[in-house]
């Protein structure tokens, strides 16, 4: 089983990208959990999502507390939460961002493996809006050997129907080509 | 042949309800409110639900129009959470007398004050006399499941009682997960068409809650009474069908490696799976724990949980709820009265715990068999757990 934890803020798609991702497993046949950090929304505040992927069923239902791993969907709340909490020392930490792995190491301290990718970038390319959930589940699918850009096809047009699908469809699919992982500080 | 799919619990929820051919969903559809009637209303406005969806002003009214409903011979249903389920509460306390088969899914959730929307059972426990039948689901697929079931309960003409299908807020109705939806044939074998044993009708005109007097009252109250209990030998023979059609087996108290354990960890809804996966780690370690789960809280399953509870030095019953007022939980309070006359009466002890959305976690559990191994000498005992000085 791998536990993974999201960050952003709300409006940007956490708790989806969480629910997307849940969805392609369950679709591959494996078992898999998401759930949101729950509150009262608020557009733009932080937000929490959590995701569980295993091959046996799943009967945790406690929150996630220290991830496999972390992926930031927004830069700017690596600034009010810390996002590295309770990831294991053999985690990933999975970052939306402009700047290099070694500028966030030295700004943050962060020590885990990384992958950082511009996934802002990328959305306002491909989407025309900042929103970077499907970016971020490309990186994480090709990061993690989760899933194909195949896998997602079906839930992606569930989700966003036949408008929005392909272009999501195609975040998924650059940032599954572009996503790399580095090793460890 | 049922569908694997990946699906919030609350909107497969929904999709069992349609499965069952509800007639009538009448719900308040703001806050406190869940996904599960916002996507029925979805199913009734797309066509695929042909059902009368009443968007009520008030969960006082939901409740008045689903009795309503139900007399005149409608399969009816409606969900609710928290302070929902308050402003119900007038109603709750009429359909079971009047004999009609409501079925609410309450996602549970704590009742104010302080404001709080997360998870606990205050919600159901404030109503747990009112003589509904309640089931508690521990994950997604019970809660479709005892959806399903609760129709088949209720509406049996020898029980024709309201059921309560209690489904963890948040940690159950707010989960994605895998779960199978049975298809419309296997539903269809399960669940027979309602066929009220009495409704009004134009045709035959009658009166249902009408005044009783001090000479009928007591007789109304305990005929209700009595079809509750006996409702349990239905609720059996309900799951018994249900695992021959769907396979999934079901029993109103369930007990999980409680064979030889010392201590036995009783508890309801969503919390007994982590329970289970603590309970794991727990014998890998040598510690000799077990669970009991009620799948069915009213009627109270007294001989099953006293059987399961038989072999046990140590009882410790959790509650997520917590009895202003009295040095017990809900749950805590029935398995002390049930104990009190057993054979070989166990140590009882009493902890409330996940309050108001509070995380239950493995911890948790591995804290309370070590507080009850540490209690040496002590019969009985009440904590909330976690109070933050």
């Amino acid at each position: 089983m791998i536990e993974i934890r999201f960050h952003g803020r709300g409006g940007q798609g956490a708790v989806t990208s969480a629910e997307l991702m849940a969805q392609t497993a369950i679709g591959m046949g494996k078992f898999a959990q998401a759930f949101p950090s729950f509150g009262p929304e608020r557009r733009g505040a932080p937000v929490t999502a959590f995701l569980r992927i295993s091959e046996t069923p799943i009967k945790l239902r406690e929150k996630v507390y220290e991830p496999d791993v972390v992926v930031v969907l927004d830069a700017t709340v690596m600034n009010v939460t810390k996002v590295d909490q309770g990831l294991k020392a053999d985690g990933v930490l999975l970052v939306n961002s402009h700047h290099g792995v070694e500028a966030l190491r030295r700004q943050y301290a962060f020590t885990q493996k990384m992958s950082v990718i511009d996934a802002l970038g990328i959305a306002l390319e491909v989407l025309k809006v900042p929103i970077t959930n499907t970016v971020m589940l490309g990186a994480f699918a090709k990061v993690m050997g989760q899933a194909t850009p195949d896998d997602v096809v079906e839930p992606f047009n569930h989700r966003f129907g036949p408008s929005l699908a392909p272009k999501n469809l195609e975040a998924f699919r650059r940032a599954y080509e572009a996503a790399n992982l580095e090793g460890r500080a | 042949m049922s569908k694997r799919v990946g699906i919030e619990v609350s909107l497969a929820v929904a999709e069992a309800v349609k499965l069952a051919d509800a007639d009538v969903v009448a719900a308040y559809p703001i806050t406190p409110q869940t996904h599960i009637v916002e996507h029925l209303s979805e199913l009734v406005a797309d066509g695929e639900l042909d059902a009368a969806y009443i968007p009520v002003e008030s969960e006082h009214s939901a409740m008045s129009s689903c009795i309503g409903s139900s007399a005149a011979g409608a399969r009816t249903f409606t969900a609710t959470s928290s302070q929902g389920l308050a402003l119900m509460n007038e109603m709750i306390f009429i359909a079971p007398v009047l004999r009609t088969p409501v079925i609410l899914a309450i996602a549970n959730r704590a009742l104010s004050a302080p404001i709080n929307i997360w998870n606990d059972h205050s919600d159901i426990m404030s109503v747990r006399d009112a003589g509904w039948i309640c089931l508690f689901a521990e994950n997604g697929q019970e809660a479709v499941d005892m959806t399903l079931a609760a129709f088949r309960i209720g509406e049996d003409p020898q029980v024709s009682l309201p059921v309560s299908v209690n489904i963890d807020g948040f940690t159950l109705s707010h989960f994605i997960e895998p779960i199978l939806l049975p298809d419309k044939a296997e539903v269809d074998r399960f669940l027979p068409p309602f066929k009220p044993v009495i409704k009004l009708d134009i045709a035959q005109p009658i009166s249902v809650g009408l005044l009783a007097p001090p000479e009928s009252y007591t007789e109304a109250r305990k005929a209700t009474d009595d079809a509750l209990l006996a409702s349990k030998a239905v609720v059996k023979k309900a799951f018994d069908e249900y695992e021959a059609v769907f396979g999934r087996r079901y029993q109103v108290v369930e007990s999980y490696r409680v064979e030889d354990a010392e201590t036995v960890i009783v508890a309801m809804g969503s919390i007994a799976e982590t329970a289970s996966i603590a309970i794991d780690e727990m014998r890998e370690a040598g510690q000799k724990v077990g669970l009991v789960r009620l799948r069915l809280w009213r009627p109270f399953p007294a001989e099953e949980l006293a059987a399961a509870l038989s072999a046990a030095k140590n009882v410790a019953v959790i509650d997520r709820h917590m009895v202003l007022g009295v040095d017990n939980g809900p749950l805590g309070l029935e398995v002390k009265s049930l104990l009190y006359d057993a054979p070989n009466r166990p140590r009882v002890f009493n902890y409330v715990l996940g309050l108001g959305g509070r995380d239950v976690t493995r911890d948790d559990f591995r804290d309370i068999a070590a507080r009850v191994s540490s209690s040496q000498g002590v019969q009985t005992r009440y904590e909330i757990v976690g109070v933050l000085a």
